[in-house]
């Protein structure tokens, strides 16, 4: 269970490249002569190729090398980043996933056709060397002689771990890859060699020191390149010298770098070598430096998952040591259960951080969407994002995708106008879709604005009616009516096209968000285009929550929905028996008595208190025996075997030990508007 | 699999077992077995939190090790008076397979007694008639000392497809 099948790790890391190549494609198609996005795609093509060749996709790997000599020619500036070469790369790229999903598939068709492009899109020159599918060659292209910049001199002198060799690394290889940069002397540096009774066959005793002359144009980044996988357990040094001839010193023997305890008899026969060893750390040292890698660890989501389980118990646990703490008189417990409150408060803010992914990972899928939107419905677009360092629990942004794809399309498809229409109205040309992220409290709000012609509140109110969802002429609210677009039974029949047709629809939209204790709001202007929002609590571990009690049960309300609490005063409870609503502030509030529901059986409480809770515009009072005070709440699910009861999304565990459960607010609000609706047909 | 069309109920605890361990509990006067194998833990009487508009067998969640699990009360799925709780009352923990996910379980019985070994010979399907229970929620019944013992089909029970109630609110 602990090894991963290798097949899958390629796929998740050709799932991830595919996104840096595609960015930077997207990137490229902005600004042609970004040489760093040039540099970038053509690292992402390179690597993929690599790793694909060695977890067993030929078939990729043949493919994306024509793409990455493609690129590897724009990046020797031998032909120039057009526009056409990255459309063509970018197709390219949907036929690299599909190698990836199906390596035994018959691709080949699709995959000439793809690469006769590219060869268009590169000139006819690239086309001689390519047309004819070789295999894969593995060396690193060669240096074009032509536009050679200026020469420069390396030394560099390495040396493998022992076991480099058991572990299936040939130095040989690698020798002859540095000797691909350019001119180089190779000299071995045998001195750490044992004496023949201690020696072990397999071991590496051997270190290189490697004089070499190259044309490279980024020298440094090519000759580590050749090292990349062993650099880390390697010793290293490279430095360049000047290009004047190398002084004498360089051709005598090399010393050992940092002798290895295997190595120390034939030091004797050195003597000099210690005192230069010590010289030489200071350089390893260096040469670890300029690579400060920003070091990522992959783990399986359901491990963090049980992780954050542990830090719940801890938290629960932790909180009963305070109270058992709070009431004792030893100062020593006491001072121990501080410690322990503070550090299992922290664990807990780390744990959530553990989580959270920027938002931008997310948007960054949405560029190749829009660019292929707007090649499809000949529209122009403009993608703008905002704020996509701000960071989501990972569940919430992978539940996320799909709604926002939807939406997007719709703003595109229904919201933007044709650029000629756009002009007419005195807009600019081009369509403009933002996509923002942002965090208020503990909610993050992801908003999807496009200043297309706004959502035509007639023709949704005309579709309502037809199809039943309100009566004909009914009085609406206008977020009512925008809502409206959400409902299951809304048809868009008149308005699909192949774009907003297909995927989920507007209600899918709202279950997901929904489902993650979300709402969305929806603003448009005509004319000037449409605003939604969907507020997504920021992790679905732990909410804030108001502790209230009902009867003998304590119940948790989840605090982003609470809007106020009052209190019922004796004669408005009298005086609301039997229908239920009360005014505040001049609206009506339908309320349900939790300890009727519940069917508590207790005597009430003499003073009953009302929590308004919201889901948007929506409110509903619930109306509770006490209310607590603030909890911050670990949630756990739901029992299986509880899965028919809707009142409760949830439960936690209190301080004392026992279990509160929370109630789900959409399902409540959903439940007052019943009965609200249900008393005005009556009245 | 399908080759072994099942005769009755009983294959679900026997599997072509001669014999097999069980852990035995009283409820209401009657002596109730479960295999061994699915018990967890046996655990005292914990705090237990009602959830409004749930089953009645199926009307409360106890605090198990940090994980919130629902506490049964069979009695009431078989149609029996719940009964008060005693000094030898405990909470039975078990594992069950629902729906291919595991699920844990708490089981109120008024005494838990031993574990101890059934054999497939002494062991009868549950008569049809002149039951006091529902007869498709017993496994079998294994004659032992001169009394039955009660092998509750716990699956069948706890079985989920039963439409949601909801009722607590749409009435």
């Amino acid at each position: 269970m602990n090894l991963m099948d290798p097949v899958q790790v390629f796929r998740m890391e050709a799932a991830e490249l595919f996104v840096v190549i595609e960015e930077g494609l997207l990137d490229l198609l902005g600004d042609l002569s970004n040489q760093a996005q040039i540099d970038a795609v053509f690292r992402g093509l390179h690597t993929l190729k690599g790793s694909g060749s060695m977890f067993g996709f030929e078939a990729l790997a043949a493919f994306t090398h024509h793409c990455e000599t493609a690129f590897d020619r724009v990046r020797k500036g031998e032909v120039p980043a057009t526009a056409e070469l990255v459309a063509a790369v970018l197709e390219a790229q949907d036929h690299m996933k599909a190698l990836v999903d199906t390596p035994n598939g018959d691709h080949e068709a699709t995959g000439n056709g793809l690469l006769a492009k590219l060869q268009a899109a590169v000139g006819a020159k690239a086309a001689q060397g390519c047309v004819v599918a070789a295999p894969l060659p593995a060396a690193v292209a060669g240096t074009s002689s032509a536009a050679a910049p200026a020469a420069t001199r390396w030394r560099l002198r390495f040396r493998l771990p022992v076991n480099a060799m058991a572990n299936g690394t040939n130095p040989l290889g690698l020798l002859d890859e540095l000797a691909d940069l350019g001119d180089c002397t190779i000299k071995a540096d045998t001195s750490a060699i044992p004496s023949l009774d201690a020696i072990e066959p397999d071991d590496l005793h051997i270190g290189w020191t490697v004089e070499l002359t190259t044309t490279q144009p980024q020298p440094r980044a090519a000759i580590e390149d050749v090292f990349i996988f062993v650099m880390d357990d390697m010793e290293m040094v490279l430095e360049e010298v000047s290009s004047a001839p190398a002084p004498a010193v360089a051709s005598a023997p090399t010393p050992a770098l940092a002798p290895t305890s295997v190595a120390l008899p034939l030091a004797d026969a050195a003597p000099s070598e210690p005192a230069r060893a010590v010289n030489t750390a200071p350089a390893i040292a260096d040469a670890k430096q300029t690579k400060p890698a920003a070091e990522n660890v992959r783990v399986p989501a359901e491990r963090l998952d049980e992780l954050m389980d542990r830090v719940g118990e801890l938290v629960i646990a932790q909180s009963r040591l305070s109270q058992l703490a709070g009431v004792s008189a030893d100062i020593q417990l006491r001072s121990v259960s501080e410690d322990v409150e503070r550090l299992s408060g922290e664990l807990r803010d780390t744990m959530m951080v553990l989580r959270m992914v920027p938002v931008g990972s997310l948007f960054g899928r949405f560029r190749r969407l829009v660019h292929d939107l707007a090649r499809e419905t000949g529209k122009e677009i403009e993608l703008v994002t905002e704020g996509e360092t701000t960071e989501v629990d990972k569940t919430v942004i992978e539940r996320l995708a799909d709604p926002l794809v939807h939406l997007v399309r719709n703003s595109i498809d229904h919201g933007l106008e044709m650029p000629e229409d756009r002009l007419a109205s005195g807009k600019a040309r081009a369509g403009r879709v933002t996509l923002s992220a942002r965090q208020a409290g503990g909610e993050v709000i992801i908003t999807i604005r496009d200043d297309g012609r706004g959502i035509d509140r007639e023709r949704v109110r005309a579709k309502a009616e037809a199809s039943g969802l309100i009566q004909p002429g009914q009085m609406l609210l206008d977020q009512e009516l925008l809502q409206l677009i959400l409902q299951p039974g809304f048809s868009t029949a008149a308005q699909i096209t192949s774009l907003s047709g297909r995927g989920v629809g507007m209600d899918v939209v709202k279950k997901t968000v929904e489902a993650l204790r979300g709402v969305i709001d929806m603003q448009s202007t005509p004319g000037e285009g449409s605003e939604i929002s969907l507020r997504i609590p920021l992790t679905l571990a732990i909410i804030d929550g108001l502790l209230v009690r009902v009867g003998t049960g304590s119940y948790v309300i989840p605090l982003s929905a609470v809007e106020e609490c009052l209190e019922l005063s004796a004669e408005e409870d009298l005086r609301s028996r039997g229908r239920s609503f009360i005014s505040l502030r001049d609206h009506l509030v339908p309320f349900l008595r939790l300890r009727e529901l519940f069917r508590t059986g207790t005597p009430p409480d003499r003073y009953q208190k009302m929590v308004v809770i919201s889901t948007g515009n929506e409110r509903v009072g619930l109306v509770v025996d006490q209310i607590i005070g603030d909890h911050q709440t670990v949630i756990k699910a739901m029992s299986k075997l509880h899965h028919d009861v809707v009142t409760f999304s949830g439960a936690t565990i209190l301080g004392d030990g026992n279990v509160a459960l929370i109630l789900d607010v959409t399902h409540l609000v959903t439940v007052g508007q019943q009965q609200e609706a249900q008393l005005r047909a009556a009245g | 699999m399908n080759k072994h069309i099942r005769k009755h109920e009983t294959d679900l605890l026997w599997r072509d077992r001669e014999d097999v361990a069980v852990l035995t509990f009283n409820l209401n006067g009657e002596t109730f077995a479960i295999e061994a194998t699915v018990v967890q833990e046996i655990l005292d009487l914990l705090p237990e939190t009602r959830v409004p508009g749930a089953k009645a067998f199926l009307g409360g969640v106890i605090n198990f090790r940090g994980k919130v699990i629902p506490l049964a009360d069979i009695r009431l799925a078989f149609g029996m008076e719940a009964g008060e709780a005693t000094i030898d009352s405990r909470i039975i923990v078990v594992q069950l397979d629902i729906d291919g996910e595991p699920c844990l379980v708490g089981i109120r019985t008024d005494k838990v007694y031993e574990v101890t070994t059934l054999a497939q010979a002494s062991s009868e399907p549950p008569p049809s008639i002149g039951m006091r229970w529902r007869a498709d929620f017993i496994d079998c019944l294994v004659k032992r000392n001169g009394e039955f013992i009660i092998v509750p089909n716990l699956k069948k029970i706890f079985s989920v497809d039963v439409t949601p109630t909801g009722m607590l609110f749409t009435g």
